[in-house]
């Protein structure tokens, strides 16, 4: 069979870099997309730190279609009809270099792919990769309907659910467990009403986070992004958490509630729903990250399970960025040796450790297992919402002091075995 | 107020396929009890048809998340993505 230097399967953030990358070194390259342009069958929370990634993208990262510059972190608290918010602002954000921005994918990858493309990278849409083709044991090629396509190297980057990693025999079948479903909304607003809702600057925006009872107890929280024009809001709820509780809550239901809160519609109101939309996110940190590479195969981006929820701050795409670009220099190397074997790919690992994609995923093991604890979805953020209610009401009787009135609130919540374990858990993040 | 569902999902781009890209397997759909695909589907787009007694998913709707497959710890959803050209195309993503 004819081979092409390299086949690159999605173009997502990962398969993308991976597709610039390997052309920019002068190699052939064809990536294959199943939406009908790169983005359009991804969704994203909305926000990529710039740092990290821009070392692997230094030509092209500053003109980047971001939608704004993250000026501001929002925390909401929610018990049940009551809510705790705080916001955390720096001078030094609004000023360059910016740290984070909000993006929009649909726009943000098909500029990355013109980008692939102005270097000389096939980019694809409309092509769904159905197969692995294989040869004397290692993978030659994709399949896609009756077309076969060989090549030395397939980079396999094909999302969260990554089929491929799995026909390739890299990972065992997704558990619920390791597994969240992220639904989101995308309202428009105008500019204008946008900077003064949210006291931002024009190109400023705000990130928030949203805890407590909007997941019922689940694991999960909320996020709402600013954009140029537009507002993401979404929930994310476990997987494992959803099928397991027994609160008759369904996911559209509890995006509703989501949406329905004043404390979210305080932000959204009159905004237009221009688009809905969900996918499955891995929650499980380096738990789930599957064997990386095999005899001409890679795997990079969220098919490798590159994300890391650390409550605060949500992190994938710059993993992606970062992962597609060492997936492609491995790549180069390889091809250069004339030697795409197992033991000749597996440099890509090495890579991914001197880099901070795989020392972050590794610091961050424990993650999951703190949060997904359901104490931290019920008793803490309505602890917070009736601390400070109590401290706020003023009513007929005389008032308590403050120290007695929050020690008696702890008292009532927190101070307990439960929440010594919490904390002795929560030492591993 | 609040948008149904099927609202919502009204306002995506979607060209569906005239066959579906998820086919369950009504014998282990029969011995199941739970029917966590209902709850878990963002798009609400499973059912249980009362007359039959047949699950139904509207895979029209689908949003391509692929919950419903990971949810089923049965085994009875086959899933596979829509063919090139075909379900929800993001213009936001």
């Amino acid at each position: 069979m004819d081979k092409i230097d390299a086949i690159v399967v999605g173009g997502g953030l990962a398969g993308l870099c991976a597709a610039y990358r390997l052309a920019d070194a002068g190699r052939q390259v064809i990536l294959l997309e199943r939406g009908d342009a790169p983005g359009s069958k991804n969704v994203t929370g909305g926000r990529i730190y710039v740092d990290p990634v821009r070392a692997y993208l230094p030509e092209i990262i500053d003109s980047a279609p971001f939608e704004r510059h993250v000026v501001r972190e929002m925390i909401t608290i929610l018990d049940e009809g009551s809510a705790l918010q705080f916001e955390y602002g720096n001078e030094r954000w609004r000023r360059e270099p910016f740290m984070s921005h909000t993006v929009l994918r649909a726009k943000f990858d098909s500029w990355l792919a013109d980008q692939a493309s102005a270097k000389g990278a096939f980019v694809i849409p409309k092509k769904k990769v159905d197969d692995l083709l294989w040869e004397d044991g290692r993978v030659a090629g994709i399949r896609s309907g009756t077309e076969e396509i060989g090549a030395h190297v397939v980079i396999a980057a094909d999302g969260a659910l990554s089929f491929l990693t799995q026909k390739a025999g890299l990972r065992q079948p997704h558990k619920p467990e390791d597994l969240a479903v992220a639904i989101k909304e995308i309202y428009q607003l105008d500019e204008k009403t946008i900077e003064e809702r949210f006291g931002l600057g024009p190109d400023e925006g705000a990130a928030g986070l949203f805890m407590g009872s909007v997941t019922r107890g689940m694991f999960g929280g909320g996020f709402l992004y600013t954009n140029q024009d537009t507002l993401s809001l979404g929930l994310v709820v476990g997987i494992g958490s959803l099928i397991h509780d027994t609160g008759g809550f369904d996911a559209p239901g509890l995006m509703d509630g989501f949406i329905e809160r004043p404390e979210v519609q305080r932000w959204v109101r009159g905004g237009e729903l221009k688009e809905y939309s969900a996918h499955v996110i891995s929650e499980a940190g380096i738990g789930a990250v599957p064997k990386l590479y095999t005899g001409g195969m890679l795997v990079a981006g969220d098919a490798a399970g590159f994300a890391l929820n650390l409550g605060l701050t949500v992190r994938g795409m710059e993993f992606a960025i970062a992962s597609g670009v060492m997936a492609a220099d491995t790549v180069v190397e390889a091809l250069d040796g004339n030697d795409v074997s197992e033991t000749s790919l597996s440099r890509y690992e090495k890579r991914l450790r001197e880099s901070f994609v795989l020392p972050d995923m590794e610091t961050f093991r424990h993650s999951r297992d703190v949060l997904d604890r359901q104490r931290f979805f019920t008793v803490y953020p309505r602890f917070m919402c009736e601390l400070f209610d109590e401290l706020f009401t003023v009513g007929a009787k005389p008032k308590e002091g403050l120290y007695r009135t929050a020690k008696r609130v702890a008292k009532k919540h927190v101070l307990n075995m439960e929440t010594l374990k919490d904390l002795l858990a929560a030492r591993k993040l | 107020m609040t948008m149904k569902v099927e609202e919502k999902i009204a306002v995506n781009a979607m060209k569906n396929d005239t066959k579906s890209h998820i086919v369950l397997d009504q014998t282990i759909c029969a011995g199941c009890r739970e029917r966590m695909c209902i709850a878990v589907c963002p798009g609400h787009l499973y059912s249980l048809n009362e007359e039959t007694g047949e699950m139904v998913v509207e895979y029209a709707g689908c949003l391509e998340c692929g919950t419903c497959m990971i949810a089923c710890i049965y085994g009875s959803i086959a899933w596979d993505y829509p063919g090139g050209e075909y379900g929800v195309q993001y213009r936001y993503g």
